[in-house]
């Protein structure tokens, strides 16, 4: 049988109708506000957009874009627009420094930004180091100052655990209890917290009663409770992931009305999530550690309302246009600070492109100062050049009425502790 | 805590793991033993009927009681008519070919995931259990709602088996199982046999999604973990039978409980897929399987 085809041969008038109407697209997509011929800066975003960190990625997603329109706003960074690339790593190592290659190699982006869970990073930073570019990550993890990875690698956004646990650790044993029950993940993150905060409650004249560590995968708690000691004056309790609503109901079902200990917990437990949930009545009165309040405090920064519009948070930390989508408010900050850490370090260096890389590592070191204003909404820091981290204020809420009320600030003295490592002194 | 309350807790929370076990695997055990089609897509069937049951609980006024009893009636409906839709548009056309099924199902799932994920969002959400009834024993408090859920697995599972055994449906599903070219000769429509197996498979996973969802809560990838738990009990208990199912559910269930609390959770996990292994080697068809 002999069929003919004609692709290929004479354009149909559909595929000319086709191509006409893609010419017309492109050309709408070029009619943008022109910028003095500048070509932009193209910053990549490691975005957690699917997989187990995806509540977060999408807040940290909000508030890059607010952050660069503000910047484009003003006039770009070193006179130039701010492009984000975003790619989704699916919160999964293996495939973060896949991204960390493709938007470097692939978009050509200048440096890479936004990575908030520790696996990813420990993923990914060993690619950025390969490939020379800045990896500036967003993620809390004592893993960047510790000395584990390399010069490419900083986290000027956020404080770590470390220091957020060694200024939480004297109000716990001056305000709570000193007997502690510890309950945390089973891996990196919790035991960062294991490590640490037994050491800093020790040093209060306080005592770690028991540790017990739960898989990440856990669905049910219930039968971890009975490890908790009765004598315990405290649960510190630092959980993450989709089963932490279980976990604080089970908590709540196993004491009951009888007699039970005070409670204390990082955010990190319950960001993305409303604290007037039913079923977390149970914390009503308990204590939490955020980095920025979630609830708008009566003292708040003369900066905290326009920060909180541009990135479309209403006064009680949840969407401006849906009150039941909670924001990741202790964490989303990080994105904004270093996207503006960025700006700084660009002109300071007067980086111009790729070349310029090793040049701006060094500009970002030599930044020590980081006060408080639009740039740093979540407060004043310090950035340590040789540890590559930023040290900054830490606040404790409790749960009144199922809000969280700011009961206490720390000092960005009281976060600090001995330099671990001089990335300076590592080769490029 | 003595000893007594401490193997009380965990013969509680043993058996509470051991329905939740149950209620997932059967619906996979009965799709595998009449259709010989490996659903990879359980899980997710079981993420959707859970995501349903959140969606009619939030639409529904007045105590939440109502708001789940409409989503029993509503979630395995709509998941099965998706599962129906599956089977006719995607498995009939592959002719079940079990390889073919395996990749198509896991289609399915990424499909049914990333929907979910564009959707409803990354959170997780909590569905309010139907009554609130905290059990205050001198020792410990325990959920009541948990207990429940262990007697609805039993009346679920006794119904799927009076289905299987004392119906006109079940006898034509257990024709079709034991040989689907004789069962055609002799004028079963095996296509809508297969077709309403596959729904009612995937209607169980949302039955059982509801009755699950207020002690732990939905999110878009809370597929993965019952689907892989599933598997295991099927390989177990023998992939098809019911009782098979029923018994290897409890075994890993209970020893999940008793271990996980006397020792930890990690050896418990390694104990079950031991098990697996060595009924792999020594009894392939399962502790209840007829041979193949």
């Amino acid at each position: 049988m002999i069929t003919t085809k004609k692709t290929g041969l004479a354009p149909s008038r559909r595929s000319v109708l086709m191509g006409a109407g893609a010419g017309l697209l492109a050309g709408a997509g070029l009619i943008r506000p022109v910028w003095a011929q500048a070509a932009p800066l193209k910053l990549g975003f490691q975005l957690h957009a699917t997989g187990i960190g995806a509540g977060y990625g999408r807040w940290y997603q909000r508030t890059a874009d607010a952050a660069v329109k503000l910047i484009n706003e003003g006039g770009g960074i070193a006179g130039r627009p701010v492009e984000l690339v975003y790619e989704d790593d699916g919160t999964d190592p293996k495939r973060g420094a896949e991204v960390v290659d493709k938007l470097v190699s692939q978009h050509g982006c200048d440096l890479v930004l936004g990575t908030l869970f520790s696996h990813v990073v420990m993923g990914s930073a060993p690619r950025a180091g390969e490939l020379k570019v800045p990896y500036l990550v967003c993620s809390e993890g004592y893993h960047v100052a510790s000395g584990a990875l390399n010069r490419w690698t900083l986290q000027p956004g956020i404080t770590d655990v470390r220091s957020q646990i060694s200024s939480m650790a004297p109000w716990v044993a001056g305000n709570i209890g000193k007997k502690v029950t510890m309950v945390y993940p089973d891996y990196a993150f919790g035991y960062d917290h294991r490590d640490f905060f037994t050491a800093a409650i020790q040093a209060q004249g306080g005592e770690v009663l028991a540790q017990i560590a739960i898989p990440p995968t856990e669905t049910s708690f219930t039968r971890y409770f009975p490890q908790i000691p009765p004598e315990t004056e405290v649960i510190y309790h630092v959980m993450v992931g989709p089963g932490v609503l279980t976990f604080v109901k089970e908590l709540g079902e196993f004491y009951g009305t009888g007699a039970k200990p005070q409670l204390f917990g990082f955010i990190d437990s319950l960001e993305a999530v409303d604290t007037a949930t039913p079923g977390l009545e149970f914390l009503e009165g308990s204590h939490f550690w955020e980095a920025h309040p979630r609830v708008k405090p009566a003292d708040a920064g003369e900066h905290e309302a326009a920060y909180r519009a541009a990135v479309g948070v209403d006064d009680n930390g949840a969407s401006t246009g849906d009150a039941a989508d909670v924001a990741t408010y202790s964490h989303m900050f990080s994105t904004w600070e270093t996207l503006f850490f960025i700006k700084q370090a660009i002109e300071a260096a007067g980086y111009t492109g790729p070349a310029d890389r090793q040049k701006l590592v060094e500009a970002m070191e030599a930044i020590s100062d980081l006060p408080y204003g639009i740039e740093r909404p979540q407060g004043a820091k310090t950035f340590n050049g040789k540890t590559h981290q930023a040290f900054g204020v830490q606040n404790i809420s409790k749960i009144e009425g199922g809000k969280l009320v700011k009961v206490h600030t720390t000092t960005i003295e009281e976060g600090l502790y001995p330099d671990a490592v001089d990335y300076t002194t590592m080769a490029f | 805590m003595g000893f007594g309350p401490f193997l009380l807790l965990a013969v509680m929370e043993g058996l509470v793991s051991a329905a939740v076990l149950a209620l997932t695997a059967v619906g996979l055990s009965l799709v595998f033993g009449v259709m010989r089609v490996v659903n990879v897509a359980h899980g997710a069937f079981f993420m959707l009927g859970a995501l349903v049951a959140w969606f009619v609980a939030g639409h529904v006024a007045g105590p939440p009681v109502w708001g789940w009893l409409a989503a029993l009636v509503v979630a395995p409906l709509v998941v099965g008519a998706l599962a129906a839709l599956v089977d006719i548009s995607v498995l009939k056309r592959l002719n079940y070919e079990p390889e073919a099924v395996i990749v198509a199902t896991i289609g399915v799932l990424y499909i049914l995931e990333q929907a979910a994920l564009m959707s409803f969002g990354p959170d997780a959400r909590p569905v309010a259990a139907p009554f609130t009834l905290r059990l205050q024993l001198p020792w410990f408090g325990y959920s009541g709602y948990k207990l429940f859920v262990v007697v609805a697995a039993c009346a679920v599972l006794a119904g799927v088996w009076l289905l299987m055994a004392r119906t006109r449906f079940g006898l034509l599903m257990r024709a079709t199982q034991v040989d689907r070219n004789t069962a055609r000769a002799f004028g079963i429509n095996v296509d809508r046999v297969y077709a309403g197996t596959f729904a009612l498979g995937a209607a169980l996973a949302a039955v059982a999604a509801v009755l699950v969802v207020p002690i732990s809560q939905v999110h878009y990838l809370m597929g993965a973990d019952p689907l892989l738990l599933a598997f295991i009990t099927v390989i177990i208990g023998g992939l098809g039978s019911l009782r098979g199912t029923l018994v290897a559910a409890l075994v890993i269930g209970l020893s999940d409980g008793v271990i996980s609390m006397f020792w930890s959770p990690t050896l418990s996990k390694i104990i079950a897929t031991l098990l697996v292994a060595l009924v792999l080697v020594f009894r392939p068809q399962g502790l209840f399987g007829a041979k193949a």
